[in-house]
């Protein structure tokens, strides 16, 4: 147990760790810096920068796939890539943005926030948060390794049938795809259930379901999709492998298989899968748009049920992604209006966001314009997301341009500009000190230009006609007038290049900041939730003293109190000086779970055991070995001292305090 | 019975709490049991669309042993009854009547695989190898998944009692217990399912 | 954990004593025996939905008793049942597509 005794008044640091060992063969990894204190660390806020850093890589390989993508459709016959490579990229460009990119990186925000936010100390289950990260990690690199062993996954990211077979991706690239995605899919699951209990059974004293702020409330329906969707994907990816490895015909017309029972799998999963993905970002802009308003947000209830309908009528929408399949008339018309219907919550929401910003004070840092950029992009996208449910319409738009321009918008101007708004919001949180705010504005009005400029013209490029997916575009088919493809298609790759800049002005803030950016105070925003109530960066322990909770927006209510005679707001105390008078009545005693190698031997494990299924029966038998040993160590090693512990302080003086185990 | 719970009702000061009250691990276990739902679910529905689609090989009517399955049913569901008297006995603190119990349902329990591989063995003999037909691939994903899950029970089952006789329990051992027994239940109403759906319903 | 906690928790931790989990599994026997009976005898056009009931039956008579959720809190059944509910939901949908349920 890494434990923490530390007088009141001095900096937290770790004074006392007793390695026990473990099977008594390896002592715990107790070192607080090094590399070794990242590779075996149990502490949320150390994985959750792991996670960000491997995210951040994969934003940028998966960027540099689409500006391939962009130049090679920037003139007519391109020759920058071949049409195998073109599929690849295509593939593995949108498996990294949605699998390695989107997903990790809410599940960074979600991993960091959910705790400060409800105020506890770590995750229900720390060392199952470290195997989630590691598994990733491998995950990753599997899906990737496929590049340098014959060629990556080429059938598009939905991987339909035909195209998964053998005859049209014969390269390995598809098995490196189901194995990895398998693997990312398992920390996924893992992660989810770890979120949700912990949203279940750490919440800080008085900390209601009715007075969770809205980001952990988003975090927690998306844990719950994830529980419930990914093993729909298991299963279709299972079969696939079996197909493509062991002789299988699940999705072979030829064979009597039918290829639409991946579809059923792949969307059943997949559309809860898009509400994985846009949730966090209307949960951060949740907690953003208030924040820069200087107003409560509008109808919380609302915004907090609507999450949760979207949620749930996401799991019956999912046959929309394939009304030009033939599913005959009374599946297009229920799908079709279920789809319709889901538009109602999200159009809750983006009222809600106006209203909150309605008669504020707003302060247009760079977090807030990328929210406010959020509820614009998204509302567009939308909007044409509603032209998809009307059946007939989506036939003339499935797999083109249009639809690439529509889930661009809803993801892109949705998520990433949520994801951005984050990182201007809760920099200072993680890192103690403010990203440039001139940067920052760089930063958004070159991505907000440019992200318009490149998907904007896809909508015309779509309706005129030009499939996704082909790796070329004629001259001779390309059209005239207003509505040319030419024209269209080169400010789209203008457009990108564009939209690379603002990410580049970001990842420069990031540097400029780290080496110049000033420290931040305790509340450099006037900010209104609990994970405030703690230093920038938070100490390994996260609080002081575990709040009690009284109101929504509680870090608000201890600043604030209500002028009863003029039903205004008036401060009563400083974020400041909050923080210091937690750090100055903090409990004397904190203990938090022990790092542990086995999360990482664990994750190793099943890595090796899923290229096994490549490679051959040895290298299965290697995973498993390597899996179950590393089980038995996980299980041996007492993360929990002994419940009897407890009440008699232990021999070193302090009383021991159950984390959690896991 | 969680360590959560208990601590929570030693009123700690120092902030460490359930907020339900309710144990972790059975959260978590509990919606991993839902999400594998959604698993076998997944797995039964592939094998009922493609149950009749017999290009080559033997029809599932003509192999299917339906007394012999019977059989094997029948000793899964009662390492069902063996698994919960161990939870009992776990819970009563009784180690010896808990490893005897945790005993007998891995005895039942390899039963049964023993059963499922002689089954597998016969099939293939008759005919069905796993890419003989869509019925084959289906049916054995099927039913091999599920094996897999008994397997892991089984290793399971073993090393809590291992555990517990070494005396080397990490948590609180009537609540693992009670975990490992979650886990076979699961496995075994999975294979109620099955039976019906899989066996005793004609394709 | 000491025997006095033990205790404590006891209280609230309901189930079956073991002559109630013994009675439970003489039913679960019971139905299967019967459900192996179709296979012999001819149920006619009860077949189906007779099989279907002892199956719904025994999961649920499993799930509530020997898995304790009868007695637990209502939480675990909700993450449960939740799952459940959406695996029959989908798959039932998906299946209705390839018109599975008619002829």
């Amino acid at each position: 147990m890494a434990i923490i005794e530390r007088p009141s008044s001095a900096p937290a640091v770790p004074a006392v760790a007793t390695p026990s060992s473990s099977l008594g063969a390896l002592k715990r990894p107790m070192m607080e810096t090094g590399w070794k204190s990242w590779l075996f660390t149990v502490d949320h806020k150390k994985i959750v920068i792991m996670y960000g850093v491997v995210a951040m890589f994969f934003f940028i390989v998966g960027g540099v796939e689409a500006l391939l993508i962009r130049l090679q459709l920037a003139l007519p016959d391109g020759k920058i890539l071949n049409a195998d490579v073109y599929n690849q990229m295509f593939t593995m460009h949108a498996t990294t943005m949605i699998f390695l990119f989107a997903m990790p990186m809410a599940a960074a925000f979600a991993n960091y926030f959910l705790p400060l936010q409800i105020g506890a100390r770590d995750v229900a289950f720390p060392r199952l948060n470290a195997l989630s990260l590691w598994l990733l990690v491998i995950g990753g690199i599997v899906l990737n390794l496929a590049w340098f062993l014959g060629g990556a996954a080429d059938g598009g990211w939905f991987m339909y049938a035909p195209n998964s077979g053998p005859v049209f991706s014969p390269s390995n690239g598809v098995d490196f795809w189901t194995i990895g995605l398998q693997i990312a899919g398992i920390a996924s699951l893992i992660g989810s259930i770890n979120l949700i209990v912990t949203v279940l059974n750490m919440r800080a004293p008085g900390m209601t379901f009715m007075k969770m702020p809205v980001f952990t409330w988003m975090i927690l329906v998306v844990q719950f999709l994830l529980v419930f969707s990914l093993p729909v994907i298991t299963v279709a990816l299972v079969l696939l492998m079996f197909q493509r490895e062991y002789g299988a015909t699940f999705f072979d017309a030829a064979a009597g298989g039918d290829p639409l029972l991946w579809q059923h799998l792949f969307w059943i999963f997949g559309h809860p899968e898009v509400y994985v993905l846009i949730l966090p970002g209307f949960g951060i802009i949740s907690e953003v748009l208030p924040t820069f308003s200087r107003k409560p947000l509008f109808g919380y209830p609302f915004v907090v049920f609507s999450g949760a309908s979207i949620g749930l009528v996401g799991f019956g929408v999912w046959a929309h992604h394939m009304f030009a399949t033939g599913l005959g008339p009374v599946s297009v018309a229920v799908f079709s209006i279920a789809t319709m219907a889901i538009a109602i919550p999200t159009g809750v929401k983006i009222f809600n966001w106006l209203l909150t910003m309605w008669g504020g004070k707003i302060w247009y840092t760079t977090a807030m314009k990328f929210a406010i950029g959020l509820v614009l992009l998204f509302t567009v996208g939308g909007l044409s997301g509603v032209t998809h449910s009307v059946a007939p319409s989506d036939t003339q738009q499935t797999d083109t341009y249009y639809i690439v321009a529509h889930f661009h918008y809803v993801l892109f101007g949705g998520m990433v500009f949520g994801l951005f708004a984050g990182f201007y919001d809760w920099w200072p949180k993680v890192f103690g000190r403010l990203l440039n705010e001139k940067l920052g504005s760089w930063n958004f009005w070159l991505m907000f230009f440019g992200m318009n400029l490149t998907f904007g013209p896809m909508h015309i490029l779509g309706l005129q006609g030009q499939p996704r997916r082909m790796y070329v575009w004629t001259e001779a088919r390309a059209g005239e007038g207003l509505f040319n493809l030419a024209f269209w298609n080169m400010v789209a790759s203008i457009g990108s290049f564009i939209l690379t800049a603002g990410v580049l002005a970001f990842l420069i803030n990031i540097v400029y900041t780290a080496k110049k950016g000033p420290k931040a105070g305790a509340d450099p925003w006037d900010a209104r939730t609990l994970e405030w109530l703690t230093t920038n960066p938070p100490k390994p322990h996260n609080f002081d003293r575990v709040p009690v909770v009284h109101h929504l927006d509680e870090f608000f209510h201890r600043k604030y109190e209500e002028d009863t005679a003029t039903h205004t707001m008036r401060r009563i105390a400083d974020g400041e000086d909050l923080v210091r008078a937690e750090e100055a009545a903090a409990d004397t005693d904190i203990h938090l779970p022990g790092p542990s190698y086995w999360p990482l031997m664990l994750a190793s494990g099943i890595g090796i055991l899923g290229l096994g299924t490549i490679y051959g029966v040895p290298v299965m038998v290697v995973g498993v070995v390597v899996l179950l040993l590393a089980s038995y160590g996980w299980v041996l090693e007492p993360s929990v001292p002994d419940a009897s512990e407890i009440d008699p302080p232990s021999p070193d003086g302090s009383t021991k305090e159950i984390a959690s185990l896991g | 019975m969680a360590d959560v719970a208990v601590h929570a009702d030693h009123g700690s000061g120092h902030g460490h709490h359930s907020s339900t009250g309710l144990s972790n691990n059975k959260l978590a276990m509990w919606l991993f049991l839902g999400s594998e739902c959604l698993l076998f679910g997944g797995l039964i529905s592939t094998y009922m669309l493609y149950r009749g689609r017999v290009s080559d090989g033997p029809h599932p009517s003509a192999i299917y042993d339906i007394p012999f399955t019977s059989v094997s049913s029948f000793v899964l569901l009662m390492s069902s009854l063996t698994m919960v008297l161990a939870v009992s006995s776990a819970q009563r603190n009784d180690d010896s009547k808990t490893n005897l119990w945790l005993t007998v349902t891995a005895l039942l329990g390899s039963t049964f695989i023993g059963g499922q591989v002689y089954e597998f063995t016969a099939f293939y003999r008759e005919g069905l190898g796993f890419s003989t037909s869509l019925f084959g691939s289906s049916f054995y994903t099927l039913t091999g998944f599920h094996g897999v899950h008994v397997s892991v029970g089984v290793i399971l089952l073993l090393s809590t009692m291992g555990i517990i006789r070494k005396n080397r329990i990490t948590g609180n051992k009537a609540e693992v217990v009670e975990m490992v027994g979650l886990y076979w239940h699961f496995v075994d109403i999975v294979w109620i399912v099955i039976f019906t759906l899989v066996y005793l319903i004609p394709a | 954990m000491s025997a006095a906690t033990e205790e404590k928790h006891d209280t609230h931790e309901h189930g079956l004593s073991d002559a109630g989990y013994i009675k439970i599994a003489l039913i679960l026997a019971a139905i299967t025996a019967l459900e192996v009976s179709t296979y012999y005898v001819d149920f006619g056009p009860l077949f189906m939905p007779s099989l279907m009931i002892m199956m719904v039956v025994k999961f649920v008579m499993v799930v509530s008793y020997f898995m304790h959720l009868k007695f637990d809190n209502r939480l675990f059944s909700f993450l449960f049942y939740t799952g459940l509910g959406l695996a029959l939901f989908c798959y039932i949908v998906a299946l209705a597509t390839f018109k599975f349920f008619i002829a």
